[in-house]
């Protein structure tokens, strides 16, 4: 069973570029997952840190492995990396002035499209209406 | 026709939103520097060509200096190269290296090959400073004033476009110095 274990462990390291990490918890290795997979690798333009090869993302993943360790929060690990590289390495931009309309934008589209379709559907409706209160029966 | 109208509004809408998007993304490339306008980093490591002395922020401070990200396993910053030569002539300011990520037998056999034009280099082989600098790729060249603070930041190799606009900012920041 432990061997099948540490096997299956391997398996899971060896088919990403993510090093082995040693974690004290399961959920600080969830975090560090999520983090790293929320994270813009910046020298390769649309890759998580999580899969790249590039050194850089390496450094940044030992920066957020290092930083949970230490106890840091999520937030406060997001916010490392936010003041040097700015939101683009934010794969969730912030919910700010500039990315309102990537936000609201596509609710607002919905709620076009809804009020559309509902105004169109209530005018056939009533055209049928009319259509068969003309027809003799 | 009101009905031809409302899909052709949208259609318009539509176009000009994505030709505001297609202009900006130019922009949007290249990573806006947050660091800019804020104080540089702390920091103390050794001298690249002296192992055995150290170099800190506050040696830094007092005048204006250009900070020029490179290292020996960067291509680009051989395309560069001959500027950032023609840069140290031509201005007055210090002009720092940041040899980043590299060792130090490749960094030194790259300067005596190509020519070392920079007033001193920080050797940073573990990247650290890299990293609170903001860089995600070499060259890099960051403006700093007398104050210590980050001016401007020059993304990718220096070209001759680029050249004229960052030693015309170069002394801007003396004049701002000295007055």
């Amino acid at each position: 069973m432990v061997l099948l274990l540490s096997l299956s462990a391997f398996a899971a390291a060896q088919d990403s570029a993510i090093e082995p990490r040693n974690f004290n918890s399961e959920t600080q290795e969830k975090r560090y997952r999520a983090l790293i997979s929320e994270l813009r690798c910046t020298v390769c333009q649309n890759e998580p840190i999580e899969s790249s090869n590039a050194p850089l993302a390496a450094d940044l993943r030992e920066q957020v492995y290092n930083q949970l360790l230490e106890g840091r929060a999520d937030f406060e690990i997001r916010q490392y990396m936010r003041d040097r590289y700015g939101d683009f390495v934010l794969y969730n931009p912030p919910f700010a002035g500039h990315t309102l309309i990537l936000w609201v934008g596509p609710i607002i589209l919905l709620l076009i499209g809804l009020i559309t379709g509902g105004v169109m559907i209530r005018r056939r409706r009533r055209m049928l209406a009319e259509r068969n209160s003309d027809t003799p029966s | 026709m009101t009905r031809m109208l409302l899909p052709l509004g949208v259609f318009v809408a539509l176009v000009v939103l994505l030709l505001a998007g297609l202009q900006t993304a130019d922009q949007r490339q290249i990573v806006q520097s947050p660091l800019i306008g804020k104080p540089v980093p702390d920091f103390a490591l050794p001298s690249l060509h002296d192992g055995q002395r150290t170099i800190e922020r506050g040696d830094l401070l007092g005048r204006p200096f250009v900070l020029n990200v490179w290292g020996s396993w960067c291509p680009s910053c051989r395309v560069e190269h001959p500027l950032i030569t023609q840069m140290g002539r031509e201005i007055d300011a210090p002009l720092v290296g940041l040899n980043w990520k590299d060792e130090r037998p490749d960094a030194l056999q790259w300067l005596s090959q190509f020519g070392d034009a920079w007033d001193f280099h920080i050797f940073d082989n573990p990247g650290g400073f890299g990293i609170d600098l903001g860089v995600y790729g070499a060259p890099e060249t960051f403006l700093v004033d007398h104050t210590g603070t980050i001016r401007h930041k020059h993304i990718g190799p220096v070209t001759t476009e680029s050249y004229d606009d960052l030693v015309a900012r170069i002394r801007r920041l003396e004049t701002e110095a000295e007055s």
